[in-house]
């Protein structure tokens, strides 16, 4: 089985924003891991080559910083890692895709898994673009999945509920949390981690020039959410507070 | 030369989805700023008698794919059916919901059309004659106002609840367009559904949330919760301590590493405020904290606090919903 994960470094989820002096975000200092949903993408396919074999590739975008992420999934089990600086920080999620389909093309695969979504952008399309790229299927928001005789059997998030859904490989999966438990590396696999191999390459490596990786979408403005001013305590025993608090929600929120 | 308006009409069990309706009024400002007309785009199975609600919301025509093999959401159906039909028509935008099904379509289907696609948008204005998206970043920490300046169609995903629905206008009609495409080879193989049961709205889509923190201090506590829920046709959330405590499964999280949400109003009970689940809850429209704790950093993003223990305030304020309500 040759499985691909694709991964993104983001900011902690305890990081606090803010814009700097040019109006973007600031990344002084700010801690960087592994994004969440990667980390059950990335056990996922650990698990599947536990049971059938074969070897986990890592992919991910972006610049030098993001080894130490990639070599957590080293840590964690993962084989290999693939490294693809684009150069440039002007970049959306159809940039991002198309180098990704571009650098997992050129590799062998039967299964690509990535998280869901990343907790930065949010914006939950890089791995299905991916897959349109490379015209296989994708199913989304998986928390379970077994693989078998060329097949993939995801559990997965509808609205409304879950569905089980099957796949013809290859195929694109995307990980959400709820079903597996992805494991902390050893201290053995952190040690061999420093040991295997990842490869860092541009965009001239895989065969795409800046034009083709232009982005779609443009990025205006980035701003801070008016804060929230802390509003009023309602006083006295529960009894009282809590008949307040119904008269306040109702004449002065408005909200019930 | 792109044209039009799109709406991806969100339709369940043969009900439009009111998300639909606020995404319609939307849009029909911006047609009518750009001089086009608005469409909605209306698929599924047995959903043709659901247009005429489309016209009296704003739509001027309404595009109906109504098909067995569109009953239920598959990612190729939809994605080949609205890839098709935005090539044949060369919409200048294409709006859809936030929904699991919504963000998944979307996806495939701006990608096949080699076009930009902003997520999760809590705004979409006029500017300089472009239509201009604000949308959250790090789970709204931070906004980003984008557009799509070159391609067209732009493409957008809405949030439940941040958009008004105008009143609808009965009476309104709107030109239905039966299509029938062709849905193509569909790869995902549905095997089973397994729908939640449950009598109270998705998370994403509440006007209310009742949501338990690590004060609930085990699974049974919630019911607790549950009454009050109830009694405001709420919601019920859970903060990533209370998730991971094993006490409500991972959908119920409202945070940056689950949901984020922007109910008409919400409650947190026992919630600390962890910078985590602010990001995920704090765009509510109001906010109510209640914790034993005064120094509780909630109480820094609440329009209104109590503070006590929530096992004794909480089961008060379910009667006195209850009377006020009655």
């Amino acid at each position: 089985m040759k499985i691909v994960v694709l991964m993104k470094q983001v900011f902690d989820t305890e990081a606090k924003i803010t814009i700097d002096g040019s109006g973007k975000i600031n990344k002084q200092g700010v801690s960087l891991i592994m994004n969440p949903y990667d980390e059950y993408a990335v056990e996922l396919g650990l698990r599947i080559k536990e049971k059938l074999k074969g070897d986990v590739t890592v992919v991910s975008v972006g610049g030098p910083e993001v080894q130490d992420a990639l070599r957590q999934c080293l840590a964690m089990g993962a084989d290999k890692a693939i490294l693809v600086d684009p150069g440039t920080d002007d970049i959306d999620e159809f940039t991002t895709a198309t180098i990704l389909a571009k650098a997992v093309g050129s590799l062998e695969y039967d299964i690509i898994l990535g998280g869901f979504k990343a907790i930065d952008d949010g914006s939950v399309q890089v791995c299905g673009r991916v897959a349109e790229i490379l015209g296989i299927p994708v199913v989304n928001v998986v928390t379970q999945a077994e693989v078998e005789d060329g097949k993939a059997v995801a559990t997965c998030d509808i609205d409304g509920g879950s569905a089980v859904i099957e796949v013809n490989l290859p195929a694109v999966l995307t990980a959400q949390k709820g079903g597996i438990e992805p494991r902390y590396p050893s201290m053995k696999g952190i040690m061999q981690a420093k040991k295997k191999p990842m490869q860092k390459i541009g965009l001239v490596d895989i065969g795409l020039d800046a034009a083709q990786i232009a982005p779609k979408v443009k990025t205006l403005s980035f701003f801070m959410p008016a804060a929230r001013e802390a509003g009023k305590i309602v006083p006295g025993e529960p009894a009282e507070a809590v008949c307040e608090l119904a008269r306040l929600l109702r004449e002065e929120a408005k909200a019930i | 030369m792109a044209k039009g308006i799109w709406v991806f009409a969100e339709q369940r069990n043969e009900e439009i989805k009111k998300v639909t309706y606020e995404l319609l009024s939307a849009g029909r400002k911006a047609a009518d700023a750009l001089g086009e007309e608005l469409c909605a785009v209306l698929m599924g199975k047995g959903v043709s008698g659901l247009a005429g609600k489309l016209g009296e919301y704003g739509a001027d025509k309404v595009f109906v794919l109504d098909a067995d093999v569109l009953e239920n959401y598959t990612t190729d159906a939809y994605t080949n059916v609205l890839a098709d039909l935005a090539r044949e028509h060369q919409p200048t935008a294409i709006l859809l919901v936030c929904s699991v099904s919504g963000r998944d379509l979307a996806a495939q289907v701006a990608q096949r059309l080699g076009t930009g696609l902003m997520t999760d948008c809590t705004d979409m204005t006029m500017e300089d004659g472009q239509l201009v998206f604000t949308r959250p970043i790090y789970a709204g920490k931070a906004f980003v106002k984008a557009a799509c300046p070159e391609v067209r169609p732009v493409m957008a995903t809405i949030r439940p609840n941040v958009l008004a629905a105008d009143a609808p206008q009965a009476g309104r009609g709107a030109e239905t367009v039966a299509v029938s495409a062709g849905a193509g080879d569909v790869r995902q193989a549905i095997k089973d559904i397994i729908k939640q049961i449950s009598t109270r709205p998705e998370l994403t889509e509440a006007d209310i949330i009742v949501s338990g923190g690590r004060g609930m201090k085990g699974p049974e506590n919630f019911a607790v919760l549950e009454e009050l829920a109830d009694v405001l046709g709420a919601a019920v959330g859970a903060s990533r301590a209370a998730v991971d405590a094993g006490w409500k499964p991972h959908s119920f999280q409202v945070g940056q590493t689950g949901k984020t949400v922007s109910p008409v109003l919400y409650i947190a009970c026992g919630v600390s405020g962890a910078i985590q689940h602010l990001a995920g809850m704090s765009s509510s429209k109001c906010i109510v904290a209640i914790n034993k704790d005064p120094e509780a950093n909630i109480f820094k993003v609440a329009d209104y606090g109590i503070v006590g223990d929530l096992f004794d305030v909480v089961p008060l304020l379910k009667e006195e919903l209850e009377k006020l309500l009655a």
